[in-house]
């Protein structure tokens, strides 16, 4: 149904592909998050890895940075309906977390866990084989405390609510455990190009 | 709490336009597909061009629950140079159809059975969500100590304006406090700068504790200074919910 007098800006069709339906661009990097900004103090932050309630390894910040440094320039898109191309992140690869502690993952699925109780579910699939990275830095500098520094999980290839900001571990579940979001109507997996946005998209 | 309504797409018709600000107006829609909704939730619309091409945003929904559920009221400030908002200030009109779905949302709500003090912190249209708490608040007979601290640029940029005067006046419970940041006059209790932890806590002032939850809405900036603000007004950072509409 086309809406009476709506045209809307003006696309560049060399783009189709890499905008997903229902989104639009956008230059700035708008800020989406359910709380106030945490301030989180490099001095006692920890990453956690844990199989269900059991931490596998714990690591310090400075720890945390001598993993292998991996970059990743990426589109990426949110829920709220903006997409932005070619974000530049840099940070470890969860790859390189896993590898670290040479674990093969033990069970499919991955609760990551953020300050303040945030939590979003995302299957370990989506994070292996170079898809996902703990970012720490954009576009060269360390990661702003609005865009989740100083450190968030980027999985481009999902709405970028998956990308939890402020993330602190991952945790393997033996089920697919909802998230905080995901338990408050947004979708389980979220995919971009299948306009997984609310629980009920197929 | 949850809303289990399917969240199919339906349309919406605009039975009424109502202008609120300079910036502002107010669209009343008809739900073709009726829905119960909390304070402080919003809906999908999508727009779409003859070549398919479609445009969706967010928009608060500013009317009490108790407006529903056939009906409910949008607020939409018109941006300068943006696809959707100019289409709603410069097109739309009474007997149009709107895609649109929705009740969305389970996070930033807040229903009268919760219970408070609530303080409310909106920066320009952010005031929307908010605006159906307070006005849910006063459809549902709550007596909870609500509070609502209001930023706009100037006097005729403060959205509701009446409507607020006139709830803050009856005193029963809900205090408005205004802070207008680009006014010319000088106005007797209303404060000329931006928000600040001073102002926060004059607006919790005549509470009997400490707001039980805090909801933050307006552009990212907005937010953030009104999260500081609050952090250092005592408040807890557990008890504040935050709403951006971007920027
Ligand atoms: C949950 C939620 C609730 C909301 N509720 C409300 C509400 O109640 N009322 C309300 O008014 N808003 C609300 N918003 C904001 C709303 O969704 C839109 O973001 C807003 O109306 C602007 O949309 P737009 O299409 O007009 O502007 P956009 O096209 O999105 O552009 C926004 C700004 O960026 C500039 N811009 C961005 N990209 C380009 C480009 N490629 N070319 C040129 N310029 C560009 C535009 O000039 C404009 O000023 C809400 C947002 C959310 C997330």
């Amino acid at each position: 149904m086309a809406t009476r007098g709506f045209f809307g800006r003006s696309r560049d069709p060399s783009l189709a592909d890499r905008v997903p339906p229902g989104q639009s661009l956008t230059d700035g990097f708008p800020v989406l998050s359910a709380g106030p900004t945490p301030r989180v103090d490099l001095k006692t932050w920890t990453f956690t890895l844990k199989h269900g309630p059991k931490p596998v390894k714990v690591w310090g910040w400075d720890q945390f940075n001598e993993l292998p440094q991996t970059k990743m320039t990426r589109d990426i898109h949110c829920v709220t309906t903006w997409s932005k191309l070619n974000t530049a992140w840099e940070g470890v690869a969860i790859d390189d977390i896993f590898a670290d502690v040479g674990i093969e993952p033990p069970t499919p699925y991955i609760l990551a866990h953020s300050v303040e109780g945030y939590s979003t579910n995302v299957p370990v699939k989506d994070l292996v084989g170079g898809k996902a990275m703990v970012a720490t830095k954009y576009k060269g500098a360390p990661l702003e405390p609005d865009h989740g520094g100083p450190a968030r999980l980027l999985v481009p290839h999902l709405y970028f609510w998956k990308s939890a900001k402020w993330v602190n571990g991952l945790q393997f579940t033996e089920r697919d455990e909802l998230g905080f979001w995901e338990l408050r109507g947004y979708h389980a997996y979220g995919d971009p190009w299948k306009e997984q946005r609310y629980t009920d998209d197929p | 709490m949850q809303s289990l309504a399917p969240l199919r797409w339906q349309t919406g018709t605009i039975e009424q336009i109502v202008p609120r600000t300079p910036r502002t107006r107010s669209f009343f829609l008809k739900l073709s597909e009726p829905f119960m909704y909390e304070a402080g939730q919003h809906i999908d619309v999508r727009l779409t061009a003859p070549d398919g091409y479609q445009a969706r945003r967010g928009y608060s929904i500013a009317s009490a629950p108790e407006m529903g559920p056939d009906r409910i009221e949008l607020c939409i400030e018109e941006l300068e140079g943006g696809e959707v908002s100019p289409f709603f200030h410069m097109v739309a009109e009474p007997g149009d159809t709107i895609e649109l779905r929705g009740p969305l949302g389970g996070h930033f709500i807040w229903s009268s059975e919760e219970g408070g003090p609530i303080l409310l912190i909106g920066g320009g249209s952010g005031v929307v969500p908010l605006m159906s708490m307070a006005r849910h608040r006063t459809a549902s007979g709550s007596k909870v100590p609500m509070a609502l601290l209001f930023s706009a640029r100037t006097w005729e940029d403060v959205i509701f304006r009446d409507e607020l005067l006139e709830m803050h006046g009856r005193r029963d419970g809900f205090d408005l406090v205004l802070t207008l940041t680009r006014d010319v006059d000088k106005r007797d209790g209303v404060h000329a700068r931006r928000i600040d932890s001073g102002m926060v806590m004059q607006a919790i002032d005549q509470f009997p504790a400490l707001p039980k939850r805090v909801y933050l809405c307006g552009s990212n900036g907005f937010v953030d200074a009104a999260a500081n603000a609050s952090i250092e007004a005592g408040i807890p950072a557990t008890a504040i919910r935050t709403e951006r509409y971007g920027g």
